[in-house]
Protein backbone atom coordinates (compact mmCIF):
# COMPACT_ATOMS: atom_id res chain seq x y z
CA UNK A 1 0.00 0.00 0.00
CA UNK A 2 0.72 3.47 -0.14
CA UNK A 3 2.02 3.95 2.97
CA UNK A 4 4.78 6.29 4.44
CA UNK A 5 8.17 5.49 3.23
CA UNK A 6 11.21 5.14 2.97
CA UNK A 7 9.67 2.15 1.06
CA UNK A 8 12.92 1.62 -0.62
CA UNK A 9 13.33 1.04 -4.38
CA UNK A 10 13.38 -2.65 -4.74
CA UNK A 11 11.27 -3.84 -6.66
CA UNK A 12 9.27 -0.85 -7.12
CA UNK A 13 8.18 2.14 -5.41
CA UNK A 14 5.05 2.16 -7.47
CA UNK A 15 1.47 2.36 -5.98
CA UNK A 16 0.22 1.42 -8.73
CA UNK A 17 2.35 -2.58 -8.88
CA UNK A 18 0.15 -2.87 -5.47
CA UNK A 19 -3.22 -2.49 -6.78
CA UNK A 20 -3.19 1.71 -6.14
CA UNK A 21 -4.73 3.12 -8.79
CA UNK A 22 -5.75 7.22 -9.09
CA UNK A 23 -9.69 8.07 -7.98
CA UNK A 24 -12.26 8.00 -9.61
CA UNK A 25 -14.14 11.40 -10.76
CA UNK A 26 -15.31 13.25 -7.53
CA UNK A 27 -13.20 10.91 -5.11
CA UNK A 28 -10.17 11.70 -3.40
CA UNK A 29 -7.08 9.01 -2.40
CA UNK A 30 -6.58 8.65 1.07
CA UNK A 31 -3.29 6.16 1.39
CA UNK A 32 -4.95 3.11 -0.68
CA UNK A 33 -8.58 4.22 0.38
CA UNK A 34 -10.91 5.60 -1.77
CA UNK A 35 -12.86 8.10 0.72
CA UNK A 36 -14.63 11.42 -0.48
CA UNK A 37 -12.99 14.45 -1.49
CA UNK A 38 -13.35 16.41 1.97
CA UNK A 39 -12.34 13.72 4.05
CA UNK A 40 -8.83 13.40 2.20
CA UNK A 41 -8.78 17.32 2.05
CA UNK A 42 -8.85 17.25 6.39
CA UNK A 43 -6.64 14.60 6.65
CA UNK A 44 -4.14 16.59 4.31
CA UNK A 45 -4.86 19.88 5.91
CA UNK A 46 -4.38 18.04 9.32
CA UNK A 47 -1.08 16.26 8.19
CA UNK A 48 0.60 19.98 6.63
CA UNK A 49 -0.84 21.47 10.56
CA UNK A 50 0.84 18.62 12.37
CA UNK A 51 3.74 17.63 10.78
CA UNK A 52 7.72 19.53 11.03
CA UNK A 53 8.52 21.80 8.13
CA UNK A 54 5.57 21.50 5.99
CA UNK A 55 6.23 22.51 2.44
CA UNK A 56 4.17 23.51 -0.81
CA UNK A 57 5.96 23.41 -4.02
CA UNK A 58 4.66 24.70 -6.30
CA UNK A 59 4.78 23.79 -10.63
CA UNK A 60 5.41 25.65 -13.51
CA UNK A 61 1.71 25.69 -14.18
CA UNK A 62 0.88 27.84 -11.11
CA UNK A 63 4.08 30.09 -11.09
CA UNK A 64 3.71 31.62 -14.47
CA UNK A 65 0.79 33.94 -15.76
CA UNK A 66 -0.03 31.41 -18.63
CA UNK A 67 -3.74 31.84 -18.42
CA UNK A 68 -6.26 33.34 -16.48
CA UNK A 69 -6.94 30.40 -13.98
CA UNK A 70 -3.49 30.20 -13.23
CA UNK A 71 -3.01 33.56 -12.07
CA UNK A 72 -5.93 32.96 -9.71
CA UNK A 73 -4.56 29.64 -8.73
CA UNK A 74 -1.53 31.43 -7.78
CA UNK A 75 -3.55 33.51 -5.26
CA UNK A 76 -5.39 30.30 -3.94
CA UNK A 77 -1.77 28.75 -3.42
CA UNK A 78 -0.41 31.67 -1.25
CA UNK A 79 -3.49 31.91 0.67
CA UNK A 80 -3.13 28.16 1.37
CA UNK A 81 0.63 28.78 2.75
CA UNK A 82 -0.54 31.33 4.62
CA UNK A 83 -3.63 28.84 6.28
CA UNK A 84 -1.07 26.42 7.01
CA UNK A 85 2.03 27.90 7.78
CA UNK A 86 3.77 26.11 5.22
CA UNK A 87 6.65 27.11 3.45
CA UNK A 88 6.58 28.05 -0.46
CA UNK A 89 9.56 26.47 -2.43
CA UNK A 90 9.05 27.13 -5.96
CA UNK A 91 9.49 24.20 -8.75
CA UNK A 92 10.33 27.24 -11.77
CA UNK A 93 11.16 24.88 -13.99
CA UNK A 94 13.02 21.18 -14.70
CA UNK A 95 16.28 21.93 -15.44
CA UNK A 96 18.64 19.34 -14.36
CA UNK A 97 21.34 20.66 -12.25
CA UNK A 98 25.39 20.97 -12.94
CA UNK A 99 27.60 19.87 -11.84
CA UNK A 100 26.41 18.44 -9.02
CA UNK A 101 23.95 18.20 -6.98
CA UNK A 102 23.89 17.15 -3.23
CA UNK A 103 21.31 14.02 -3.54
CA UNK A 104 21.09 13.82 0.45
CA UNK A 105 19.50 17.55 0.00
CA UNK A 106 17.81 17.97 -3.37
CA UNK A 107 15.90 15.56 -5.48
CA UNK A 108 17.87 15.13 -8.75
CA UNK A 109 17.80 14.95 -11.64
CA UNK A 110 14.05 16.23 -12.78
CA UNK A 111 13.82 18.58 -9.62
CA UNK A 112 16.86 20.32 -8.93
CA UNK A 113 14.87 22.74 -6.74
CA UNK A 114 13.20 20.37 -5.11
CA UNK A 115 14.50 20.65 -1.90
CA UNK A 116 14.02 17.72 0.65
CA UNK A 117 16.79 18.81 3.55
CA UNK A 118 18.14 15.59 4.51
CA UNK A 119 14.43 14.90 5.07
CA UNK A 120 13.53 17.42 7.55
CA UNK A 121 10.26 18.04 5.42
CA UNK A 122 7.73 16.09 7.12
CA UNK A 123 4.67 16.75 4.75
CA UNK A 124 4.43 18.79 1.13
CA UNK A 125 2.07 19.42 -1.36
CA UNK A 126 2.36 19.31 -4.89
CA UNK A 127 0.53 21.70 -7.28
CA UNK A 128 0.93 22.95 -10.69
CA UNK A 129 3.80 20.19 -11.07
CA UNK A 130 3.55 18.52 -14.53
CA UNK A 131 2.23 15.04 -14.11
CA UNK A 132 5.04 12.78 -15.53
CA UNK A 133 7.43 14.79 -13.09
CA UNK A 134 5.06 14.60 -10.07
CA UNK A 135 5.16 10.76 -10.75
CA UNK A 136 9.07 10.55 -11.01
CA UNK A 137 9.82 12.84 -7.80
CA UNK A 138 6.45 11.18 -5.89
CA UNK A 139 8.10 7.96 -6.62
CA UNK A 140 11.66 9.54 -5.24
CA UNK A 141 10.44 11.08 -2.26
CA UNK A 142 8.39 8.26 -1.38
CA UNK A 143 11.22 5.61 -1.65
CA UNK A 144 13.35 7.80 0.12
CA UNK A 145 11.86 9.38 3.05
CA UNK A 146 8.92 9.42 4.97
CA UNK A 147 7.86 12.89 4.13
CA UNK A 148 3.74 12.68 3.86
CA UNK A 149 3.44 14.07 0.12
CA UNK A 150 -0.20 15.15 -1.31
CA UNK A 151 -1.12 15.85 -4.54
CA UNK A 152 -3.01 18.29 -5.64
CA UNK A 153 -3.77 17.79 -9.53
CA UNK A 154 -5.74 19.58 -12.15
CA UNK A 155 -6.04 16.16 -13.91
CA UNK A 156 -6.40 12.20 -12.70
CA UNK A 157 -4.08 12.50 -9.42
CA UNK A 158 -1.05 10.54 -8.20
CA UNK A 159 -1.28 6.80 -6.74
CA UNK A 160 2.06 7.66 -5.40
CA UNK A 161 0.91 10.22 -2.90
CA UNK A 162 0.00 9.63 0.36
CA UNK A 163 -3.24 11.63 -0.42
CA UNK A 164 -4.49 12.60 -3.71
CA UNK A 165 -6.71 14.99 -4.63
CA UNK A 166 -7.83 14.98 -8.42
CA UNK A 167 -9.36 17.89 -10.33
CA UNK A 168 -8.38 20.38 -8.56
CA UNK A 169 -9.56 23.73 -9.81
CA UNK A 170 -10.12 27.30 -8.18
CA UNK A 171 -13.07 26.17 -6.94
CA UNK A 172 -11.62 23.29 -5.07
CA UNK A 173 -8.74 25.62 -3.84
CA UNK A 174 -11.05 27.90 -2.25
CA UNK A 175 -12.79 24.57 -0.53
CA UNK A 176 -9.59 23.34 0.91
CA UNK A 177 -9.15 26.80 2.30
CA UNK A 178 -11.90 26.46 4.03
CA UNK A 179 -11.74 22.96 5.40
CA UNK A 180 -7.71 23.73 6.56
CA UNK A 181 -9.35 26.87 8.13
CA UNK A 182 -11.48 24.28 9.81
CA UNK A 183 -9.02 22.13 10.72
CA UNK A 184 -6.89 24.82 12.34
CA UNK A 185 -9.14 25.63 14.86
CA UNK A 186 -10.37 22.43 15.65
CA UNK A 187 -6.28 21.55 16.56
CA UNK A 188 -6.38 24.82 18.42
CA UNK A 189 -3.30 26.30 16.55
CA UNK B 1 3.38 29.89 -27.60
CA UNK B 2 4.01 33.10 -26.52
CA UNK B 3 6.57 34.88 -24.06
CA UNK B 4 3.98 35.49 -21.57
CA UNK B 5 4.95 31.80 -20.41
CA UNK B 6 7.95 33.59 -18.54
CA UNK B 7 5.48 35.89 -17.20
CA UNK B 8 5.63 35.14 -12.95
CA UNK B 9 2.32 35.27 -11.07
CA UNK B 10 2.40 38.34 -9.29
CA UNK B 11 1.13 36.36 -5.72
CA UNK B 12 4.46 33.82 -5.82
CA UNK B 13 6.74 36.65 -7.40
CA UNK B 14 8.70 36.61 -3.53
CA UNK B 15 9.44 33.12 -3.62
CA UNK B 16 11.34 32.67 -7.11
CA UNK B 17 15.22 33.12 -7.84
CA UNK B 18 16.31 36.05 -8.87
CA UNK B 19 17.84 34.13 -12.40
CA UNK B 20 14.28 33.35 -12.78
CA UNK B 21 12.67 36.58 -12.33
CA UNK B 22 15.29 38.56 -14.52
CA UNK B 23 14.63 36.06 -17.38
CA UNK B 24 11.23 37.83 -17.15
CA UNK B 25 12.17 41.13 -16.71
CA UNK B 26 15.77 41.65 -18.60
CA UNK B 27 15.51 39.19 -20.97
CA UNK B 28 14.97 40.49 -24.32
CA UNK B 29 11.77 38.75 -25.42
CA UNK B 30 9.67 40.09 -28.27
CA UNK B 31 12.36 41.88 -30.05
CA UNK B 32 13.71 40.88 -33.68
CA UNK B 33 16.23 44.01 -33.06
CA UNK B 34 17.66 42.44 -29.95
CA UNK B 35 21.52 41.28 -30.58
CA UNK B 36 24.89 40.37 -29.07
CA UNK B 37 25.32 44.09 -28.11
CA UNK B 38 22.68 43.44 -25.47
CA UNK B 39 24.28 40.68 -23.79
CA UNK B 40 26.39 42.66 -21.28
CA UNK B 41 22.92 44.35 -20.24
CA UNK B 42 20.36 41.81 -20.54
CA UNK B 43 19.44 38.65 -18.86
CA UNK B 44 20.96 35.77 -21.12
CA UNK B 45 18.72 32.93 -22.24
CA UNK B 46 21.95 30.69 -20.91
CA UNK B 47 21.91 30.07 -17.51
CA UNK B 48 25.04 28.27 -17.11
CA UNK B 49 27.21 25.96 -19.16
CA UNK B 50 28.98 22.88 -18.52
CA UNK B 51 31.65 23.68 -21.10
CA UNK B 52 35.94 23.67 -20.58
CA UNK B 53 37.08 27.02 -19.36
CA UNK B 54 37.49 29.30 -22.34
CA UNK B 55 35.87 27.07 -25.12
CA UNK B 56 34.80 28.82 -28.15
CA UNK B 57 31.40 26.77 -28.68
CA UNK B 58 30.62 28.94 -25.60
CA UNK B 59 31.18 32.00 -26.72
CA UNK B 60 29.45 30.47 -30.14
CA UNK B 61 26.60 29.62 -28.14
CA UNK B 62 25.93 33.01 -26.39
CA UNK B 63 26.26 34.76 -29.42
CA UNK B 64 23.73 32.43 -31.02
CA UNK B 65 20.95 32.52 -28.28
CA UNK B 66 21.54 36.61 -28.36
CA UNK B 67 20.48 36.99 -32.04
CA UNK B 68 17.94 34.77 -32.65
CA UNK B 69 15.11 37.28 -33.56
CA UNK B 70 12.18 35.46 -32.06
CA UNK B 71 13.29 33.50 -29.38
CA UNK B 72 9.95 32.71 -27.73
CA UNK B 73 9.28 31.03 -30.73
CA UNK B 74 11.99 29.10 -31.65
CA UNK B 75 12.89 25.34 -31.19
CA UNK B 76 16.21 24.25 -31.30
CA UNK B 77 17.28 20.55 -32.48
CA UNK B 78 20.50 19.57 -31.07
CA UNK B 79 22.65 16.35 -31.11
CA UNK B 80 25.07 14.66 -29.05
CA UNK B 81 28.19 16.44 -28.51
CA UNK B 82 29.67 19.00 -26.23
CA UNK B 83 26.86 21.29 -26.18
CA UNK B 84 24.59 18.41 -25.60
CA UNK B 85 25.44 19.49 -21.94
CA UNK B 86 24.36 23.23 -22.33
CA UNK B 87 20.92 22.22 -23.67
CA UNK B 88 19.44 21.73 -20.46
CA UNK B 89 20.72 25.10 -19.24
CA UNK B 90 18.70 27.42 -21.65
CA UNK B 91 15.46 28.73 -21.03
CA UNK B 92 14.29 27.71 -24.82
CA UNK B 93 12.93 24.81 -26.13
CA UNK B 94 15.15 22.08 -27.42
CA UNK B 95 15.07 18.78 -28.51
CA UNK B 96 17.40 16.08 -27.89
CA UNK B 97 17.75 13.98 -30.86
CA UNK B 98 19.32 10.44 -31.80
CA UNK B 99 23.09 10.81 -32.80
CA UNK B 100 23.00 12.57 -36.30
CA UNK B 101 19.10 12.31 -36.82
CA UNK B 102 18.97 15.54 -35.76
CA UNK B 103 17.90 17.64 -38.94
CA UNK B 104 15.53 14.55 -39.56
CA UNK B 105 13.82 15.60 -36.51
CA UNK B 106 13.97 19.30 -36.96
CA UNK B 107 11.87 18.52 -40.57
CA UNK B 108 9.10 17.11 -38.80
CA UNK B 109 8.67 19.72 -35.74
CA UNK B 110 8.82 22.32 -38.72
CA UNK B 111 6.22 20.71 -41.03
CA UNK B 112 4.01 19.85 -38.01
CA UNK B 113 4.20 23.68 -36.83
CA UNK B 114 3.71 24.98 -39.92
CA UNK B 115 0.30 23.06 -39.74
CA UNK B 116 -0.39 23.87 -36.40
CA UNK B 117 0.19 27.60 -36.13
CA UNK B 118 -0.22 28.55 -39.80
CA UNK B 119 -0.80 32.21 -38.71
CA UNK B 120 2.75 32.10 -36.61
CA UNK B 121 6.42 32.29 -37.18
CA UNK B 122 8.02 29.54 -36.10
CA UNK B 123 11.69 28.96 -36.72
CA UNK B 124 13.25 25.83 -35.85
CA UNK B 125 17.41 25.50 -35.65
CA UNK B 126 19.72 22.78 -35.50
CA UNK B 127 22.53 22.81 -33.83
CA UNK B 128 24.99 20.22 -33.63
CA UNK B 129 28.97 19.38 -33.96
CA UNK B 130 30.96 18.47 -37.22
CA UNK B 131 30.77 14.21 -35.87
CA UNK B 132 26.78 14.58 -35.95
CA UNK B 133 26.05 16.75 -39.20
CA UNK B 134 29.08 15.78 -41.41
CA UNK B 135 30.01 12.08 -40.52
CA UNK B 136 26.78 10.14 -38.60
CA UNK B 137 24.43 12.88 -39.95
CA UNK B 138 25.67 13.35 -43.49
CA UNK B 139 22.49 11.79 -44.86
CA UNK B 140 20.04 13.37 -42.79
CA UNK B 141 21.64 16.88 -43.20
CA UNK B 142 21.49 16.61 -46.83
CA UNK B 143 18.39 14.78 -47.40
CA UNK B 144 16.91 18.00 -45.47
CA UNK B 145 18.52 20.10 -47.92
CA UNK B 146 17.65 18.24 -50.82
CA UNK B 147 13.57 18.33 -49.78
CA UNK B 148 14.35 21.87 -48.95
CA UNK B 149 13.41 21.85 -45.36
CA UNK B 150 12.99 25.51 -43.99
CA UNK B 151 15.01 24.93 -40.95
CA UNK B 152 18.85 26.48 -40.35
CA UNK B 153 21.25 23.96 -39.76
CA UNK B 154 24.54 25.39 -37.65
CA UNK B 155 27.40 23.42 -37.35
CA UNK B 156 29.84 23.83 -34.25
CA UNK B 157 33.08 22.45 -36.31
CA UNK B 158 36.32 21.61 -33.36
CA UNK B 159 37.52 19.14 -36.34
CA UNK B 160 37.71 16.41 -33.98
CA UNK B 161 35.31 13.97 -31.96
CA UNK B 162 36.18 15.91 -28.66
CA UNK B 163 34.49 14.93 -25.96
CA UNK B 164 35.12 10.93 -26.60
CA UNK B 165 38.77 11.32 -26.55
CA UNK B 166 40.16 12.69 -29.52
CA UNK B 167 39.19 11.03 -32.74
CA UNK B 168 39.10 12.37 -36.13
CA UNK B 169 36.09 13.05 -38.11
CA UNK B 170 35.23 13.72 -41.52
CA UNK B 171 36.14 17.68 -40.77
CA UNK B 172 39.83 17.09 -39.46
CA UNK B 173 42.43 18.60 -41.72
CA UNK B 174 44.87 16.07 -43.33
CA UNK B 175 47.61 15.37 -41.28
CA UNK B 176 46.43 16.31 -38.29
CA UNK B 177 47.23 14.02 -35.34
CA UNK B 178 44.85 13.83 -32.02
CA UNK B 179 44.88 11.26 -29.19
CA UNK B 180 43.15 8.58 -31.05
CA UNK B 181 44.52 9.17 -34.39
CA UNK B 182 47.79 9.06 -33.80
CA UNK B 183 48.77 8.17 -37.45
CA UNK B 184 47.21 11.67 -38.48
CA UNK B 185 44.20 12.01 -40.62
CA UNK B 186 45.02 10.09 -44.11
CA UNK B 187 42.38 12.63 -46.11
CA UNK B 188 40.82 15.90 -47.14
CA UNK B 189 38.70 17.69 -44.77
CA UNK B 190 35.10 17.66 -45.81
CA UNK B 191 34.26 21.08 -47.66
CA UNK B 192 30.92 20.98 -45.98
CA UNK B 193 29.89 24.47 -47.29
CA UNK B 194 30.14 23.66 -51.10
CA UNK B 195 28.07 20.11 -50.06
CA UNK B 196 25.44 22.53 -48.97
CA UNK B 197 25.41 24.55 -51.75
CA UNK B 198 25.05 21.90 -54.15
CA UNK B 199 22.43 20.21 -52.18
CA UNK B 200 20.05 23.17 -52.53
CA UNK B 201 21.00 25.88 -49.69
CA UNK B 202 20.20 29.22 -50.64
CA UNK B 203 22.04 31.03 -47.83
CA UNK B 204 25.24 29.56 -46.96
CA UNK B 205 28.53 31.01 -44.58
CA UNK B 206 31.52 29.18 -43.63
CA UNK B 207 33.64 31.65 -40.72
CA UNK B 208 34.67 31.70 -37.03
CA UNK B 209 33.29 33.04 -34.39
CA UNK B 210 35.95 35.60 -33.55
CA UNK B 211 33.64 38.84 -34.50
CA UNK B 212 30.37 38.47 -32.73
CA UNK B 213 28.47 41.07 -34.64
CA UNK B 214 29.44 39.30 -37.79
CA UNK B 215 27.73 36.27 -36.42
CA UNK B 216 24.30 37.78 -34.99
CA UNK B 217 24.03 39.18 -38.68
CA UNK B 218 25.01 35.87 -40.32
CA UNK B 219 22.57 33.74 -37.91
CA UNK B 220 19.65 36.63 -38.37
CA UNK B 221 20.04 36.22 -42.10
CA UNK B 222 20.19 32.75 -41.95
CA UNK B 223 16.75 32.24 -39.78
CA UNK B 224 15.49 34.92 -42.40
CA UNK B 225 15.64 33.30 -45.37
CA UNK B 226 14.88 30.07 -43.86
CA UNK B 227 11.46 31.19 -42.75
CA UNK B 228 10.69 32.26 -46.39
CA UNK B 229 12.97 30.61 -48.87
CA UNK B 230 14.70 27.04 -47.83
CA UNK B 231 17.16 25.44 -45.86
CA UNK B 232 20.35 27.43 -44.89
CA UNK B 233 23.44 26.45 -43.43
CA UNK B 234 26.33 27.91 -41.62
CA UNK B 235 29.61 26.18 -40.70
CA UNK B 236 30.95 27.56 -37.96
CA UNK B 237 34.88 26.91 -36.27
CA UNK B 238 34.73 26.31 -32.52
CA UNK B 239 38.44 25.15 -32.15
CA UNK B 240 38.68 22.44 -29.23
CA UNK B 241 41.52 24.37 -27.13
CA UNK B 242 41.71 21.19 -24.96
CA UNK B 243 42.11 18.53 -27.88
CA UNK B 244 44.87 21.26 -29.74
CA UNK B 245 46.58 21.73 -26.89
CA UNK B 246 45.66 24.88 -25.51
CA UNK B 247 45.47 27.51 -22.62
CA UNK B 248 41.60 29.01 -21.81
CA UNK B 249 42.56 32.11 -23.28
CA UNK B 250 43.70 30.90 -26.50
CA UNK B 251 40.71 30.28 -28.50
CA UNK B 252 40.14 33.76 -29.90
CA UNK B 253 43.47 33.99 -31.07
CA UNK B 254 43.16 30.57 -32.47
CA UNK B 255 39.66 31.32 -34.30
CA UNK B 256 41.73 34.98 -35.23
CA UNK B 257 44.25 33.17 -36.83
CA UNK B 258 42.26 30.64 -39.03
CA UNK B 259 40.14 34.00 -40.18
CA UNK B 260 42.86 34.30 -42.44
CA UNK B 261 43.44 30.80 -43.43
CA UNK B 262 40.69 27.62 -44.63
CA UNK B 263 38.16 29.71 -42.06
CA UNK B 264 37.94 33.15 -44.36
CA UNK B 265 34.47 34.04 -44.10
CA UNK B 266 32.98 32.98 -47.03
CA UNK B 267 29.18 33.68 -47.84
CA UNK B 268 27.06 32.48 -50.77
CA UNK B 269 23.21 32.85 -51.22
CA UNK B 270 20.78 32.70 -53.96
CA UNK B 271 18.41 34.91 -55.68
CA UNK B 272 15.75 34.40 -53.35
CA UNK B 273 17.98 35.16 -50.77
CA UNK B 274 19.47 38.00 -51.24
CA UNK B 275 16.23 39.53 -51.65
CA UNK B 276 14.82 38.13 -48.54
CA UNK B 277 17.57 39.79 -46.69
CA UNK B 278 17.73 43.14 -48.99
CA UNK B 279 13.82 43.57 -47.86
CA UNK B 280 15.00 42.70 -44.17
CA UNK B 281 17.57 45.34 -44.01
CA UNK B 282 15.44 48.05 -45.48
CA UNK B 283 13.37 47.31 -42.36
CA UNK B 284 15.92 47.58 -39.97
CA UNK B 285 15.54 43.72 -38.73
CA UNK B 286 19.74 43.29 -40.14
Amino acid sequence: MAKLGPSGYSPYPVAMYEDILTPPPGKALLFNEIVDEEIAMREAAKAMLTRENPTIFPGPQVLYAWNEEAKEKARLVRKIAETLGAKIIPMYDYRPKYPKIDPEKEINPNHPNLTIWHNNIKACIFIGVHCHYANVALKIIRAETDCFTIAMCGNAGHEDAMITLRDQHTEELEKFIRVAEEVKKELGK
Amino acid sequence: MSYKIFKINEDLKDFMPPEIVDLEEKATWGNPKRGVMDLPYSKELIEEHSLCAGCPESAAFRYILASLPNPEDTIIVNSTGCTSLVFPHIALHTVHSLFGNQNAVASGIKRVLEWRFPDKVKDVIVLAGDGATVDIGLDCTLQSFFRQEKITTICFDNEVYANTGGQESGMTVKGHVFKMAPKGKQWDKVPMWQLAIDSGCHYVVRMTVSSPKKVEKVIKQAIYVAREVGPTYIHLYTPCILEIGLNADDGLEEMRRTDKERFKFFEYMTDAAKEVIERKKEEGLI
